[in-house]
């Protein structure tokens, strides 16, 4: 992975200098709360319901064992023995004291971390694919990009204060997994047959209260023109999005109100006087920044290694870990693999201090000392030899990380809710461990096959509900919480949001109603058809049938979500 | 009169705001150094030329800077002042790299209005170069602000990109 030189090292060294004289100048009344607010968020440092919360950047979600041990040491220290991973990389902590924060980042800036543009109204981390660099359908590998555009991103003095957050993923795979269409910004591997390869520009998506998937601004984009072009999107929002509007403010709304064509123009008018100017790309620059991440030195190995195939058929519970946390690699004869933070009783993307331990030291002894963070809140390491794959199973399985349902209905992904969220209207991790709980049957769960659910505590959708096959999205009810459902939802190249079936539940239905929505799946299903597949094929009206023909009608209230015109 | 926070120090600001009134159609003022509103200047501009040797504007966050550059006006401004009604509202950032970058405008270009020590880094690289701080902060300690960062990566109104700049060496 990316290692620091001296340049990246100062300036989160002077980041956390800076931060510290800003708390101090708080503490002495010097910065008035409305002040300090939008430089500690520009810091990740939220003030949540019980406590201060950190969200520390993982940029573009890669970590290395070295960082994950930091991590174990801040949670130890100056929090209570865990923390948080998002769905945009990060990880946070839930209970520091707002005084311990400047340490916090001193001790991080340490091991090559920080929290620079966590939050705030500016650009935010780097979203990409956790398997970039190894995927077999990859084709430009998005990693050294990602770090251009971190270090172009942070502390950019023209867009440190946009009307909105701003955020930017890539990917240079065939195969979308940085959800291209819900992002203000998603660049998506376009390359052409003859030509260089470049990125399709996405632009005005977005989950969130108002959810759209975005438009194409422009169809291929070489990569050395990627920092100007970015440059021209962002003057056009900074000038022209809307700022008396919070809900109104992101840069869907106004590539909304403009219309796609005349965004576009007045991208490309910006762009013409940026194009080829001092921020264009160099080979030069992109070789230097691929070459500080080292290439793994890679074994020839054979393709399908004996002893993971003997194995996996001696050991049914290691076949079937393997089988969903096990993915293809464009090596032979290694896997990424993926470290479940699924574990029953656990809340999702939580990790212990212990945990993040055990995964640096098989991130260390297994691939190469580094990690990613998933968008689904798990941990993934990317090199692993097959034939080592066994030993490394029974070292994560003594570590809780190898619950084997990456990818079905209990593999959730959840926010952390109401217990810990300021903005959230309700609980959202009582909700998944109750479904988690109501299907603990492996073999049920692997019959029913590829499914996501995703919870969000509120309307801005942190854990992506509306694009889960089924999504459930806690609302404020009378002062109840109460839960909206969506299915059909998805990622991928044919992303799009899910249809709310209706009237909102309280929580105690919850579990009966994805009960519910399983069992006419079940009873609809062809053979080999996926969730999506069957909701596809019936539509939504045969599960909302199901759903609401036992229940009351006339009490729940109207759904939530804004449609877009 | 208030003081005026240079990269060099301190002075004081010698440049006038409109009195309040019927903007566009009260008469010219007494005065040497004023910062005329965009759409006083642009209806009133022979009249203020012939008048004053020394014209400054005042621009705020929502101002169209592209009838600015076609008429030609910015070598008559010794001063522009760009206003932030709020210090969280950037498109005063965009204006200042647009005047200095695109506009090639040389004089001194003014942030007012809240304006804060922890914007004042951002500030100076897009192209402020003078500030007049909201009442009652520390000027003498926002001076402190210059130094935050010693090498940030990207171009700005000062210098190229930090991978140009790197080792020396421009790639
Ligand atoms: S979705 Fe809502 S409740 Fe959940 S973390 Fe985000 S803001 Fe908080």
């Amino acid at each position: 992975m990316y290692r620091y030189d001296d340049y990246d090292f100062a300036l989160v060294r002077e980041r956390a200098t800076q931060f510290r004289d800003q708390v101090a100048r708080w503490q002495a009344g010097e910065l008035t709360e409305d002040e300090f607010r939008p430089l500690r968020l520009q810091n990740g440092l939220y003030v949540q319901r019980q406590a201060p919360m950190l969200r520390v950047a993982v940029p573009y979600g890669m970590i290395s064992s070295a960082q994950l041990r930091a991590l174990a040491h801040v949670a130890r220290t100056w929090d209570k023995g865990y923390g948080h991973f998002t769905t945009r990389h990060n990880l946070q902590f839930n209970w520091p004291r707002i005084e311990d924060c400047p340490d916090i980042l001193d001790y991080l800036a340490q091991v090559e971390m920080h929290a620079i543009q966590t939050s705030g109204n500016c650009i935010r981390n780097i979203t990409t694919d956790p398997f970039a660099g190894v995927a077999p359908d990859e084709v430009i590998n998005p990693l050294p990009l990602a770090e251009i555009l971190r270090q172009w991103s942070s502390f950019h003095p023209e867009f440190a204060f946009l009307p909105r957050k701003f955020k930017i993923a890539i990917s240079g795979a065939r195969e979308d997994r940085v959800l291209g269409w819900f992002n203000d910004v998603g660049l998506r591997l376009s390359a052409p047959e003859n030509g260089e390869p470049g990125f399709t520009v996405i632009i005005g998506g977005g989950l969130g209260r108002t959810p759209v998937r975005g438009q194409v601004l422009r169809e291929h984009l070489p990569w050395r023109h990627i920092l100007t072009y970015l440059e021209a999107i962002l003057r056009v929002y900074n000038l022209h999005g809307r700022r008396d509007n919070l809900y109104k403010a992101r840069i869907k709304i106004l590539v909304q109100s403009l219309g796609l064509e005349h965004f576009a123009q007045q991208v490309e008018a910006e762009w013409q006087h940026l194009k080829d100017g001092p921020a264009t790309l160099t080979q030069a620059e992109y070789d230097r920044v691929s070459a500080r991440f080292g290439a793994p030195a890679y074994k020839t190995l054979p393709d399908d290694d004996a002893d993971f195939v003997l194995r996996k058929a001696e050991n049914p519970a290691f076949a079937r870990w393997a089988a969903r946390c096990v993915h293809p690699h464009k090596q032979p004869g290694y896997a990424a693999v993926t470290l479940s933070l699924k574990a029953p009783g656990q809340a999702p993307g939580d990790i212990r201090a212990e945990q993040m331990e055990a995964a640096a030291a098989l991130a260390e002894q297994f691939s190469f000392g580094e990690a990613r963070s998933s968008q689904e809140q798990n941990l993934i390491l990317a090199d692993v030899e097959q034939g080592r794959l066994f030993e490394f199973w029974q070292i994560a399985r003594s570590a809780h990380l190898a619950t084997p349902t990456v990818g079905l209905l209990t593999d959730v992904t959840c926010c952390p809710g109401g217990e810990f969220c300021d903005l959230a209207n309700a609980k959202s991790v009582p909700v998944a461990h109750a479904i988690q709980a109501r299907f603990q049957d492996l073999d049920y769960l692997f019959d029913l096959g590829d499914l996501k659910l995703n919870i969000s505590g509120c309307i801005n959708a942190c854990s992506h509900h509306h694009v889960g096959h089924i999504g459930i999205l806690g609302v404020d009810k009378n002062n109840a919480e109460y839960y909206q459902i969506t299915i059909g939802g998805r990622v991928g190249n044919r992303a799009r949001v899910g249809e709310i079936i209706g009237p909102s539940f309280p929580a105690a239905e919850v579990p009966d109603v994805v009960s519910e929505i399983i069992g006419v799946f079940v009873e609809q299903r062809r053979p080999d058809e996926t969730f999506l597949d069957t909701v596809d094929r019936i539509g939504v009206a045969p599960f909302k049938n199901r759903v609401y023909t036992q229940r009351a009608h006339g009490t729940a209230k109207r759904p939530q979500q804004e449609s877009v015109a | 009169m208030s003081i005026l926070i240079t990269a060099e120090g301190f002075s004081e600001d010698v440049w006038q705001t409109l009195p309040a009134g019927d903007e566009l159609q009260q008469a010219l003022p007494e005065g040497a150094r004023f910062l005329f509103p965009l759409a006083f200047w642009q209806a009133r501009r022979a009249e203020i030329l012939a008048r004053y040797p020394h014209v400054g504007l005042w621009l705020e966050p929502d101002a169209e800077l592209s009838a600015l550059f076609e008429a030609g006006d910015l070598p008559h401004f010794e001063v522009i002042a760009i206003h932030f009604p709020r210090f969280a509202d950037g498109r005063g950032y965009s204006l200042a790299r647009l005047l200095r970058e695109r506009g090639q405008y040389a004089g001194e270009l003014r942030a007012v209005g809240d304006v804060l020590h922890d914007q004042l880094f951002a500030m100076r690289r897009v192209g402020f170069d003078a500030w007049v701080l909201k009442d009652g902060k520390d000027a003498q300690k926002a001076l402190s602000a210059f130094a935050t960062f010693q090498n940030p990566y990207q171009g700005d109104v000062r210098q190229a990109p930090l991978f140009r700049r790197r080792n020396g060496t421009a790639a």
